[in-house]
């Protein structure tokens, strides 16, 4: 299974970033093999519509689950849609710890 | 001659000048109002009129499923985030599309064709002998403001003398109420606030090549910065009205002042008259 979680930094030990339509990067963590790899997000310094977007690069990326902060209303439209599941993280950790945290169950579920 | 009320700040009196203006005028030529306030059109309550309704239309891309293959080039152009492609199907999100048609252009399968999107209306009437009124409005809902107002416009497109009244601000809705206008009254009040918004939106008409005069509305007597700025700034003051009891009681009725109190229909006449000659119109 994939996940991918909003991340401030290009690694799985960088912090969780609460936005999700201009996190600054991707991070798509295999839960299988543990690995992963970080894409940099092209919307950051758009002037709108990044959530929609951003939905489809997440989706074309393969993603079966996205952890991130907040979701805005067109955003969470697109999401419905996606079939991929979204968690809330409201912690301040690494993207490491929020995916330890999901696997445990302890993400409240937002789609 | 196309002269568009605009402030800034919101409240200022833009409905009442323009209104008013325009009522001062129709004994001596015909005149069409355009209320391009098409967010909270009012000007309509000054006049009621009985008026032709026209539907105003956006477009936005429609997907044949059939030919589509999902290859989401679309979506990456679309820098509106009005598509999103998805594993199984296209989004539309009609509020944030543009009607750029570059989603059609860049479609490899020519998936994509326009359809119609409703976003307001835009009534038409002559209330008064002389008074052609054109008022937009904007769907509960909606953000395509300056499609409505373009529409608007176009309706009154040939007439002789338009007034438009724009919306407050200086953002999009206010630039296209402007555009290809002859001359701007700016309506502010004598406060800092009037002042401070009135400055933004001399920095819009001075950015479109626009001439501009002020009135100053509801003037208590102390007036002494906003003149100053017009002295510095060279913009004519137009018009001052006072703050007064008798006047809001007139508007807080629904009532014109020009008809209502003696000696405004020839100080509103006296203002279209100066706009004329600030244009360097002969009459």
């Amino acid at each position: 299974m994939k996940i991918c979680v909003t991340s401030k930094g290009a690694g799985a030990d960088s912090a969780v970033e609460q936005r999700f339509g201009r996190s600054p990067f991707f991070v798509f963590v295999d839960s299988e093999s543990g690995e992963s790899k970080a894409v940099e997000n092209p919307l950051v310094n758009e002037s709108g519509g990044v959530g929609p977007r951003a939905v489809q690069l997440i989706s074309g990326e393969g993603a079966d689950v996205i952890i991130t902060g907040q979701l805005g209303g067109n955003a969470t439209a697109a999401l419905q849609a996606s079939g991929m599941k979204v968690f809330a993280y409201s912690g301040t950790g690494t993207v490491s710890e929020a995916v330890a945290q999901y696997k445990e169950g302890g993400l409240r579920q937002l789609i | 001659m196309k002269i568009v009320v605009a402030s800034g700040k919101g409240g200022t009196g833009k409905s009442t000048v323009a209104a008013n203006l325009a009522y001062s005028l129709i004994e001596l030529q015909s005149v069409t109002l355009v209320d391009c306030d098409v967010e909270v059109p009012n000007l309509h309550l000054f006049f009621n009129p009985e008026p032709a309704i026209k539907e105003v239309f956006t477009i936005i891309p429609k997907i044949d499923s059939d030919l589509c293959t999902l290859c989401g080039d679309c979506g990456r152009f679309c820098r509106y985030g009005a598509l999103t492609v998805l594993k199984d199907r296209v989004l539309v999100f009609e509020k944030m599309c543009h009607a750029c048609g570059g989603c059609m252009i860049v479609c490899p399968e020519k998936a994509i064709s326009e359809c119609n999107y409703a976003v307001g209306r835009v009534e038409d009437s002559n209330p008064l002998p002389g008074l052609r009124l054109i008022s937009g409005f904007l769907k509960e809902g909606e953000v395509l403001a300056p499609r409505v107002i373009k529409d608007a416009k176009a309706a009154a497109e040939g007439d002789g003398l338009i007034i438009i009244d724009s919306s407050p601000g200086i953002a999009c809705p206010v630039i296209e109420a402007m555009d290809e206008a002859d001359f701007c009254i700016l309506v502010t009040e004598s406060t800092p606030f009037g002042l401070h918004d009135l400055d933004l939106a001399v920095g819009v008409t001075k950015s479109l090549g626009l001439k501009a005069g002020i009135i100053i509305n509801r003037s208590d007597g102390s007036d002494e910065d906003v003149r100053n700025y017009c002295r510095k700034m060279d913009l004519p003051v137009l018009l001052t009205i006072p703050f007064s009891r008798e006047i809001a009681s007139v508007q807080n009725r629904g009532d014109l002042i020009s008809e209502k109190l003696p000696g405004w229909k020839e100080q509103f006449a006296g203002v279209y008259k100066e706009c004329l000659e600030l244009c360097g119109v002969d009459e």
